[in-house]
């Protein structure tokens, strides 16, 4: 049996006390000050006696990190003296599309490496916008077939970045007259890009690499930004160039399995010359995701380009739109217009920006993507908060620039560790063995407008609501 | 054995405050310092937040959660306005911006409170049947009813029974007076005291609830006509006298809030109790396999169905599944394979613990799926031969009969049950010792803070309250039964399908913005 895809994860616990969500606001005054059995020795999670310090010094507010909710402090001190409040500081962090919720989420998974797993059901909203307006499905699970469900171990997630031809063409001789390509793949399909995003020193620059090097996945980093510190990466390192510059930086295309290359106009006819630099050399155009997209899509295909990277903006939006369609509709449109072109298995083709849960990666390549490429939340999984001083050149809360290098390797490594975990669970209920399969498989998906229209508007008539 | 009850004899209710001393209400109210212990406002709430006991110096501390609230500023006998010391105050509790999700809200979690205490529906102003969600249930309402509609009958005159089995197959009627039951929780997951005050309740609403995963416990056997025994892929407990015993056995396939994945037990939770009744080792975690791996088709199916129709002669076989997108091809296979009923879960409910992913992304919202089935089985001509049950996010009462006139004949509760017992949706069960509060927990502290006649008698508070609405409701539309509810989805509106000017003749849902 071929050796298993396994991310080896392990506890890497964060260096600052987390933003909790929930803090307790006492009424002190009314506070008897002498229950021998004071439910603050009673916390079943130790939120008192771990925070004593606070009892000590008398701090007012103080906010509990580490307390879950359960209220039986507040419910039970014979004075009632406590009242729970949601931190400040907690709503604060991120913006409507990173919530809070997702910071903390992504924190939990790079500390632990694990799923977050919850009881009482489910919490959030019934729908949203994009990937909240779709569904996954599992009509295999309870309507096995044979060939439906298998253990996780035998899922594979690995996909391929070299493009294909469509057909091979044989001479009289019966021999290929051409040399094909040579298949490149990454075992899930996630790549690493460090996000446009405040300033990053070279210790985040590392470790980020150095996850993708242990995740066995690529990482794009700006020419500009490929210091010699990278060297022992260079198979892991994608670099981006421009028509005007690629031509200062053959040394490092040279050590390149692919480079990425900013889309203009005529780029293609620069790819010969790339691949006389080094050849055999894997290319990726990267483009705005916008209003022309999709036929800027079609174009580039065929021309040698291996991969398209589509780069959305951070909150998952179509790029220079006054009304910006979402990741999930854009996604869908340009896969369609390759399939329709019928072009659609020779290009592969990469989503970056506003991938920030798992659910987003398993659901961008159900509309139609062959991988994503992620960003922000290896960020987060360094401790960073979204607050957005850095942006104001104020100083980082979590210093996050002055990270120990294999602790920060640690954190990415656990969080897309748990990221592929999630995307298994998916697979496994969806019965699809592999994510190439599950690539534009909308009949594993259920959209919101469809099961509104085929559900209710038998029943209610036509939406005079717009969904979404 | 064939006992068909005819007649609603319906339980007491009975007054049952909360297990914790300081019961969470909308409003809070304070009395400060300046009170001079003189009782008047005692004497002058009628709703019992201010008591003096006789011979007290001082009144005893606020019963918040009764207060009335700002609504009580036109009444003379309105304490805040009253108080000869200007001593008291009554505002919105701020816990309430701590309290829920968007599924759950604050005010339907103190609805559900306050009707498992008093089983009446509250009288303080609060939002306990539409959420947050801004989807499914949420969006919808009860059409606006035709005041010539009107029935003007008692609640005891209005049915409410289910009967489950439809098929006519000689197996017997089984008629529970009220159009649901609980879910499958199982000994593991939840304290042993909850479950059998369910079992407890059950009974005495003549209804049932499901034993889950986690075998059969003897405390179970008084109620047994009550208990519905699962089996589910881990068979865990699973023996020829536990499917003897039960009226009902239901084949679970797979559930909502995790699809594709079988149970899972952590091992904490793995007490030698839990693993004596499961037949498994103490402290290792339990997952169940994945599918049930002798099931592949529809054949293969049928012949679980028979095997079980075989042990016991009178069981009915309820067949639980989630909501694929072809939930409709599902309920035919199971309604061919013998099922009396067919149990689909949505995907936003569940009471056990699931990962986050699976909850919120698989599977279709128990809406939809419930009038696609229905329709389908109407077309098949055999919607009269099954008893379709729906569960998966259902909440609360009016959820309960929205599925209904969607087109389920009953619905499925887990959720409210817990709330019923104080359960305050922070979602950690799975977590260190277990649920806090005593609910989801084997912890040999934590895990026995209820007694069973705690539990079951706040369960048949909220049920009964359900009632009244369930009547209520009927009522409005000249309907003597709910049988007569099912499918009547053109009783109900969506507020997105309405214009303007329709849509704000029907109460807005609450638009908390919640911090989850
Ligand atoms: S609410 Fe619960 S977890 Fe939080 S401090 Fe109080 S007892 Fe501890
Ligand atoms: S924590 Fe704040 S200051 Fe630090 S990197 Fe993140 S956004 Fe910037
Ligand atoms: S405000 Fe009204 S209901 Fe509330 S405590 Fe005072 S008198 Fe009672
Ligand atoms: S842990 Fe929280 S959500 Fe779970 S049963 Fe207990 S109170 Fe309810």
């Amino acid at each position: 049996m071929p050796k298993k895809y396994h991310i080896e994860t392990k506890a890497a616990p964060p260096r600052f006390l987390a933003v909790g969500k929930f803090s307790t606001v006492e009424f002190r005054e009314d506070c008897a000050g002498s229950c021998r059995q004071c439910v603050k020795k009673k916390c079943v999670y130790n939120v008192y006696k771990d925070s004593y310090q606070h009892v000590i010094t008398m701090d007012e507010p103080e906010f509990l990190y580490i307390c879950q909710s359960c209220f039986r402090c507040v419910q039970e001190c014979t004075k009632g003296i406590f009242s729970p409040v949601i931190n400040p500081e907690y709503t604060l962090m991120g913006d409507e599309y990173w919530q809070p919720e997702i910071i903390n989420q992504t924190w939990f998974q790079a500390h632990t490496g694990r799923i977050p797993v919850s009881g009482a059901g489910y919490r959030g909203l019934f729908s949203g916008a994009g990937f909240d307006a779709m569904w996954t499905d599992m009509s295999e699970i309870v309507r096995p077939t044979r060939d439906g469900i298998h253990g996780r171990e035998y899922i594979s997630t690995s996909i391929e970045l070299s493009r294909k031809p469509m057909r091979l063409i044989f001479d009289k001789e019966g021999n290929l007259p051409v040399s094909l390509p040579e298949i490149v793949e990454i075992p899930l399909p996630v790549i690493l890009q460090p996000p446009a995003f405040g300033v990053l020193s070279q210790k985040e620059l590392l470790a980020m690499a150095g996850a993708a090097q242990k995740l066995h996945t690529l990482m794009l980093i700006d020419a500009k930004d490929y210091s010699s510190s990278f060297t022992g990466f260079d198979g892991t390192m994608v670099p981006r160039l421009d028509a005007a510059n690629y031509k200062e930086y053959v040394d490092i295309i040279c050590k390149s399995r692919m480079v990425e290359m900013v889309d203009s106009s005529g780029i293609e006819r620069e790819f010969a010359t790339l691949r006389g630099f080094k050849p055999g050399l894997l290319i990726s155009v990267g483009l705005p995701l916008d209003a022309s997209a999709a036929s800027r899509a079609l174009e580039l295909t065929g021309t040698g380009v291996d991969v398209l990277h589509f780069y959305a903006e951070d909150n998952g939006r179509e790029t220079g739109s006054s009304n910006p369609r979402t990741l999930r509709d854009m996604i869908r449109e340009i896969h369609r217009k390759l399939v329709d072109g019928k072009v659609r298995p020779t290009v592969n083709l990469l989503f970056s920006g506003g991938i920030a849960m798992a659910e987003h990666m398993a659901k961008a390549v159900i509309c139609g993507a062959d991988g994503v490429v992620v960003d922000i939340p290896m960020l987060i999984a360094l401790e960073c908060r979204l607050c957005g001083r850095c942006k104001r050149g104020e100083s980082c809360p979590v210093d996050i620039g002055d990270i120990y290098v294999a602790w920060g390797v640690q954190r990415i490594v656990n969080l897309i560790g748990a990221w592929h975990n999630q995307l298994l669970e998916v697979m496994g209920a969806c019965g699809i063995r592999e994510v190439r399969r599950l690539r534009g498989e909308v009949g594993r998906a259920l959209f919101l407008e469809d099961l509104e229209r085929e559900s209710f508007a038998p029943i209610f008539g036509q939406r005079k609501v717009p969904c979404g | 054995m064939n006992t068909i009850k005819t007649k609603n004899i319906l339980p007491e209710s009975v007054n049952t405050p909360s297990r914790f001393r300081n019961p969470i209400g909308k409003y809070l109210v304070k009395r400060n310092s300046r009170c001079a212990a003189c009782g008047l406002c005692a004497e002058l709430c009628p709703y019992g937040v201010h008591i003096k006991p006789e011979g007290y110096s001082r009144p005893l501390p606020p019963r918040s959660h009764l207060c009335i609230g700002t609504a009580c500023a036109g009444n003379d006998f309105y304490c805040v306005k009253r108080c000869p010391n200007q001593a008291l105050s009554v505002n919105l509790n701020p816990t309430l911006q701590a309290l829920g999700d968007y599924r759950w809200t604050p005010e339907m979690l103190i609805g559900h409170w306050h009707m498992a205490e008093t089983g009446e529906l509250p009288r303080v102003d609060l939002e306990y049947s539409l959420g947050s969600s801004g989807g499914g249930f949420d969006k919808m309402r009860f059409r606006i009813p035709d005041a010539a509609d009107y029935l003007d009958i008692n609640d005891e005159d209005i049915d409410t029974s289910l009967n489950l089995n439809r098929r006519g197959d000689g197996r017997p009627q089984k008629v529970l007076s009220l159009p649901c039951y609980g879910g499958g929780m199982s000994f593991g997951s939840t304290a042993l005291p909850v479950i059998v005050g369910r079992a407890r309740a059950a009974t005495r609403l003549n209804t049932m609830t499901c034993t889950g995963e986690g075998g059969y416990p003897p405390e179970f056997l008084p109620y047994a006509e009550h208990v519905v025994t699962q089996v589910a892929t881990g068979l865990f407990g699973v023996r020829e006298e536990t499917i003897q015993n039960a009226p009902v056995v239901e084949f679970k396939y797979a559930q909502g809030a995790k699809p594709g994945l079988g149970g899972h037990l952590l091992g904490d939770k793995v007490t030698p109790e839990v693993a004596a009744i499961r037949e498994t080792v103490v402290g290792s975690s339990l997952f169940s396999p994945f599918p049930f791996h002798s099931v592949y088709s529809v054949e293969d199916h049928k012949k679980h169905v028979d095997w079980i129709k075989e042990i016991n002669p009178r069981a009915l076989v309820s067949i639980k599944v989630s909501t694929p997108s072809d939930a409709d091809m599902v309920a035919v296979g199971s309604y061919y394979a013998g099922a009396h009923i067919i149990h689909f879960d949505g995907s936003y409910g569940g009471t056990g613990a699931a990962p986050d992913i699976a909850k919120k992304n698989i599977a279709m919202p128990i809406e939809y799926a419930i009038p696609r089935i229905h329709r389908f089985l109407k077309e098949e001509g055999i919607r009269d031969q099954v008893c379709l049950m729906a569960s998966g996010g259902i909440r609360n009462a009016m959820d309960a009969a929205k599925a209904i006139a969607l087109g389920a004949d009953g619905v499925v509760i887990g959720t409210a049950d817990l709330v019923a017992l104080d359960c305050i949706r922070c979602g950690k069960c799975e977590s260190g010792r277990g649920c806090a509060r005593g609910i989801a927990s084997t912890d040999p502290e934590l895990g026995y803070m209820i007694n069973e006649e705690y539990a079951e008698q706040r369960i048949v508070n909220m049920y009964l309250a359900w009632r009244k609405q369930w009547c209520q409701l009927l009522r409005q539309y000249g309907l003597r039964s709910m049988k007569e509810l099912v499918g009547r989805s053109d009783l109900l509106v969506n507020m997105d399908y309405l214009d303007e000017a329709e849509r704000s003749k029907y109460p807005e849902a609450p638009k908390n913005k919640l911090v989850i």
